[in-house]
């Protein structure tokens, strides 16, 4: 069996500057998405002849802070590119893009990530990162093969994109989502991109196998999507090496919805895009004043913020690397644990019962509907012991789903922890009349005795009160003994 | 100095193929000739010695020309739109390229 270690991954991530409220290079808003087609744009964006491009200052300082977030060099000098081709989703026949080669420089160089794999940190080396505009978005009448013909909606044309490209030292399809995750939280915690926003972030990856070739994968939309693209390439590339047959070098289509990579058009090569400097841009000097004026803008990163939750929280590691892995994640917590001052607890639910309920539904953190104060209210609930712990992991689907605060939950679905006695008592009766050989057996063997408080339990849907019907159970049991 | 071929009639083709332009054989024959005519004017460029100038990536001396992050009106979709041969439903309408 062949380890994982002869795969060879890198990738080259596009995200969308989506703070921004304008697009790169002209002033058209950039909050396009759910909005009618070509509605957001204008003759720069449309591509029309005459227009000008002129730069978004705040796009330069929010690329530059994420050169600094992935620890790169920044150049004291970048230069833009035109890229051509010729395709719809570019109308100028040509893509605003930088260029590291022909005297181009990307505004990062030579930065790293760290990633936690399975307990170990691992560093993913950046080789660059650059600023350029994204194409306008296709729309096909169900599958693109089958489609007569393509439309096209400019709203997309000209968002600011920034380009991430890491060298290959990623060796498997999970750690790829890993760093795309944790790509994804820096950014966050920057405050100049926002994940949860559909296709904000998308990415390329190239992976090579011992004794193959470098094959690209195009079109993956999403961290999620990153795992199960890879693992089928790797798979699809195992098959032919096992059967003798050549890995063909080349680019392939990730299909989300057959879920398969599938050879793309005969595409451009490098050379074919004959680059050369954007004569409508002038050069962008990056001074040292600029760039340390953007470092003390900068907030804490999660790296940081992690170790801050060990100290401050007195969390483990690994609570504070899971919690801090996504910025609405660790926001949450930290709101939450104001209010109910049990970090441990308050990380324990967030990690192990929320978690669960999204994994159910597979949904993202940005889907939830709980709020900070539902999962206090939850834990207070718990300590007063008006609802069993038994009960409160039946209510945080309610809370998490649909946002009802778990003191609603508690009244509308009668959940109250039942501690009336009498009630009890003439259940148990009930029960014991119900299993006598139980009984029998509880005298001698506290087994039994679980059992009959189990029957409890799932009489009261969970709701009665555990030590109390323990101790009413035992009483029974001895005024059982005495009589006998 | 021989006049050394620097187009070939293959390059043409891959360019045509570049620029979506359908050629005729002949066309392809008379753009490599006038190609090649093209760069020849430009080899003379080469007896320049520019080992010690440095690259020119704009002309005007400008630096940092930005505008701020302030939203403004775009277009209304019929205007987009206005020069579109094909259009539907709001969208421009072009062939599919797969
Ligand atoms: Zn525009």
């Amino acid at each position: 069996m062949q380890q994982q270690q002869d795969v060879v991954i890198g990738l080259e991530v596009h995200v969308q500057l989506t703070s921004l409220k304008t697009k790169l290079f002209c002033s058209c808003p950039s909050d396009y998405r759910g909005k009618p087609p070509n509605t957001h744009t204008c003759p720069v964006c449309l591509g029309l002849p005459g227009s000008l491009p002129v730069v978004n200052k705040k796009a330069i300082e929010f690329a530059v802070m994420a050169a600094l977030a992935l620890n790169c060099q920044v150049s004291e000098r970048a230069v833009f590119f035109r890229k051509n081709y010729f395709y719809v989703d570019m109308s100028k026949n040509f893509q605003i893009s930088m260029y590291d080669r022909a005297g181009g420089t990307p505004i990062g160089r030579g930065g790293y990530v760290d990633i936690d794999v399975d307990g170990t940190r691992k560093r993913v080396r950046i080789s660059r990162i650059q600023l350029e505009e994204d194409p306008a978005r296709l729309v096909h009448l169900g599958p693109i093969e089958l489609s007569p013909y393509t439309l096209v909606d400019y709203n997309r044309a000209g968002i600011a994109l920034l380009e991430i490209v890491t060298e290959p030292d990623l060796s498997s399809p999970k750690e790829a989502r890993i760093f795309l995750q944790k790509l994804r939280s820096i950014l966050e915690h920057c405050g100049i991109f926002d994940g949860s926003l559909e296709g904000s972030m998308r990415c390329d990856a190239n992976i090579s196998l011992a004794g193959g070739a470098r094959v690209e994968i195009k079109n993956i939309t999403s961290f999620k999507e990153v795992e199960r693209a890879l693992s089928f390439e790797i798979a699809r590339q195992r098959e032919l090496l096992k059967r003798g047959q050549q890995v063909r070098r080349e680019t392939r289509h990730w299909d989300e919805d057959r879920r398969m990579t599938f050879t793309l058009r005969v595409k451009e090569e490098e050379h074919d895009y004959r680059y050369f400097p954007e004569p409508d841009l002038v050069p962008i000097v990056i001074t040292e004043d600029f760039i340390e004026r953007v470092r003390s803008m900068m907030p804490e990163l999660p790296d940081h913020r992690a170790e801050r939750f060990m100290r401050e929280y007195g969390l483990p590691e690994y609570d504070a690397r899971v919690l801090t892995s996504e910025k609405a994640l660790a926001d949450f917590f930290e709101a939450c644990v104001k209010l109910y001052p049990s970090p441990k607890k308050v990380s324990n639910w967030l990690m192990t019962d929320t978690m669960r309920v999204l994994n159910e539904y597979n949904l993202d953190w940005s889907s939830i509907k709980m709020e900070p104060e539902h999962l206090a209210e939850l834990l207070k609930l718990m300590d007063d012991g008006v609802i069993s712990i038994k009960i409160a992991k039946l209510l945080i689907f309610d809370v998490v789903l649909k946002g009802i605060p778990p003191s609603k939950l508690v009244e509308e679905k009668g959940m109250k922890r039942i501690v009336d006695e009498n009630y009890l008592s003439q259940l148990i009766e009930k029960i014991f009349r119900e299993f006598p050989k139980a009984v029998q057996d509880a005298l001698k063997d506290e087994k039994a005795v679980h059992f009959l408080v189990g029957q409890v339990m799932r009489h009261t849907k969970g709701r009665a009160d555990p030590a109390l019907t323990n101790e009413l159970i035992r009483r029974k049991l001895n005024e059982l003994q005495r009589s006998s | 100095m021989a006049s050394r071929k620097l187009v070939s009639l293959e390059q043409t083709e891959h360019l045509s193929w570049l620029a979506k332009v359908e050629l005729s054989e002949e066309e392809k024959r008379v753009f490599t000739e006038q190609l090649n005519r093209i760069l020849e004017f430009f080899r003379k460029l080469d007896e320049v010695d520019t080992s010690n100038v440095q690259p020119t990536y704009h002309v005007v001396e400008l630096t940092n020309v930005f505008r701020e992050d302030e939203p403004a009106s775009p277009l209304p979709q019929e205007e987009a739109l206005r020069n579109a041969a094909h259009k539907k439903n709001g969208y421009f309408v072009a062939p599919k390229i797969v």
